[in-house]
């Protein structure tokens, strides 16, 4: 019986199997931000126990509020700073390196093909876009991946989603997803790895993967992954080349974790996006989700663009063609925040920062920042949000506040008309 | 073994997010009992008002609701923010996975039974206490006039977690 790309990757990791069913995994990546780590490292070194089982496997970044807002937040970056310093964890990133973390570690090539990766953070599936095992743990399982390199899972099961069709312009890997979660429901992938194969994934950027990927965990999936290819090897080049004597090997390397022709999927939803249209969530779950054209004229106050789900160079791309030339909206507030200051300063140089200010954005620094309500862009009670985040809940940009999820340029459109908007005409 | 159970508060909605059970705000505290006051002030349920400071929620060991309950973000704050307010044991008919592995990680129970069985404990009426056997696999569950009795199956090893007071207790002795 053929194997998925997850039960390869199982296999290669297993250390040990406690319960038949249940496996403990060695992992290779464990990535920390300053929300989830600090209560681990006060926990571990009330116990005596303020180690870590490798420094070089640990990726840490300052990135949900930062800089610091309040003398809170800057205790806990000085507790991640303190033990990164402490334990010689190289790959740290702080202010003027730092960004969001699930755009900043796949930049730094620090995710290869069939690698297990865990961060106290559910979107940690972003990085199952370049065929590794990337799953969203909390504090005590992070403590323990710290302290020694394991983690514990289900054996995994797979939910394949298949996408075929010719996507339409101004239609993306953001309404793909919304599409599928809509389908699934907020549920439909729970104890499973979504796996997205097909044409139209095969064709996509690891930029679009990994906004596939990203909002797995939205349809309750442990992981998303996409199988490694040329994209994927092309994308590591430049932290791989002393590896492979040329992209074509490494891509044959990497085709070792690709699922087999008759590996076995719990389910299996096809999608033709040759008719999709652009995707808008309403209400307070990621599953609430119309087309564009449903949602029209509904008023919006702010709109953000960026976090993990698409605050990448591609994206800033795609809502900066939109409103190149134009002028928001009076009544809209436009918040742009590049995910890394690569990212921030690639925008830069193509020009994409003039473009966005000259139309009445702000531009903030890189950070997770409103996107789950802590800073930079906190809504008021009763107000609207067009975003290209990955949340909806009931109060996750600021209380009383409401968040419709959306593509870039879906975003960018509302900010020029300040309502929903279909994006497909500004695109002409 | 450590005992589960007690007086139970029941949160009739499904899809219950780790926001809502403790706010994104919240999580610049870095002690577990400032958690505290906050648990589930956010929560609103479909027609009706929820009030987290009620007598019941103060004296609730136990907290019964539907499907998906902890979806959303990683945050352990959220099985957290339970335990510092008592809470030992929630029940519901699925959890998303994150959560209920951070509650067996910190030792203590996501027990999940089925619709039917969960519309049987809804139906209680009165102060209910729930106790919980863990060894028989039963969820025992009284009212004023009414004994309800309903199975379930833990996961072997998430029963392993509970015996050794959680996974890094576990991890610890064990790699
Ligand atoms: S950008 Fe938003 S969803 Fe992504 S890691 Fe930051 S807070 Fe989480």
């Amino acid at each position: 019986m053929g194997q998925t790309i997850t039960e390869k990757i199982f296999a290669a990791h297993l250390r040990d199997t406690p319960t038949p069913g249940n496996m403990v995994l060695d992992i290779d990546v464990i990535m920390c931000h300053e929300i989830t780590t600090p209560i681990a490292i006060m926990d571990l070194m009330e116990k005596g126990m303020d180690r870590v089982c490798d420094p070089k496997r640990i990726k840490a970044v300052i990135d949900h509020v930062t800089p610091a807002k309040d003398s809170k937040t800057a205790t806990q970056a000085k507790i991640m700073r303190d033990w990164a310093r402490r334990h010689n964890i190289e790959d740290f990133f702080d202010i003027g390196r730092n960004g969001v973390c699930h755009a900043l570690f796949p930049e730094k090539g620090f995710i290869r093909p069939g690698n297990t990766v865990i961060m106290g953070d559910s979107h940690t599936c972003t990085h199952g876009a370049f065929g590794a095992f990337a799953a969203g743990v909390g504090t005590t399982d992070l403590e323990v991946g710290i302290l020694k390199g394991v983690c514990a899972f289900r054996a995994p099961k797979s939910l394949k989603v298949e996408v075929t069709g010719t996507l339409p312009k101004g239609v993306g890997a953001k309404d793909i997803i919304l599409n599928v979660i809509k389908q699934l429901t907020v549920n439909g992938g729970t104890d499973m790895v979504i796996e997205f194969c097909g044409p139209v994934i095969d064709a996509m950027n690891m930029a679009s993967r990994m906004t596939l990927c990203n909002m797995a965990v939205e349809a309750g999936a442990t992981s998303g992954v996409c199988q490694p290819d040329q994209v994927t090897a092309e994308y590591l080049w430049p932290f791989i080349k002393d590896e492979y004597a040329s992209i074509e090997a490494a891509t044959e390397d990497f085709s070792k974790w690709r699922s087999d022709a008759d590996a076995v999927y719990e389910r299996t939803l096809n999608i033709d996006v040759a008719t999709l249209i652009p995707q808008v969530t309403y209400g307070y779950k990621p599953d609430c989700v119309k087309d564009v054209t449903e949602m029209e004229g509904t008023k919006v106050d702010q709109v953000y663009i960026g976090s993990c789900t698409n605050g990448r160079i591609e994206d800033l791309r795609e809502a900066a063609a939109v409103v190149k030339g134009k002028t928001i909206a009076e009544t809209v507030r436009g918040i742009l925040v590049p995910a890394t200051p690569k990212i921030y300063s690639m925008a830069l140089e193509e020009g994409l920062i003039k473009i966005f200010m000259d139309s009445g954005f702000c531009i903030m620094n890189p950070t997770c920042g409103a996107c789950l309500g802590m800073s930079s862009g906190v809504l008021a009670e009763g107000e609207v949000c067009a975003s290209t985040t990955n949340r909806n809940f009931n109060g996750r940009m600021g209380k009383g506040g409401m968040v419709h999820l959306m593509s870039p340029a879906s975003a960018a459109a509302a900010a020029l008309t300040g309502t929903i908007t279909d994006p497909r005409p500004f695109l002409n | 073994m450590k005992q589960f159970g007690g007086p139970a508060a029941f949160l009739n909605r499904s899809d219950i997010n780790t926001d809502e059970i403790i706010p994104a705000k919240y999580l610049t505290e870095i002690t577990k009992k400032a958690l505290a006051p906050h648990l589930l002030e956010d929560l609103r349920l479909e027609g009706q008002e929820f009030d987290p400071h009620s007598q019941v929620m103060q004296e609730a060991q136990v907290v019964i609701t539907r499907s998906n309950f902890g979806c959303g973000s990683s945050r352990e704050h959220a099985v957290w923010a339970l335990e510092v307010n008592d809470i030992n044991v929630v029940i519901g008919e699925s959890f998303a996975r994150i959560f209920r592995q951070n509650m067996f990680n910190c030792g203590i129970l996501a027990v999940e039974l089925s619709a039917a069985d969960l519309d049987k404990l809804f139906g209680l009426k009165g102060k209910v206490m729930v106790k919980v056997d863990l060894e028989g696999e039963k969820v025992i569950a009284t009212s004023d006039d009414t004994t309800v009795e309903c199975g379930f199956s833990l996961n072997a090893f998430d029963k392993k977690l509970i015996g050794a007071g959680g996974w890094l207790a576990f991890a610890d002795s064990n790699y």
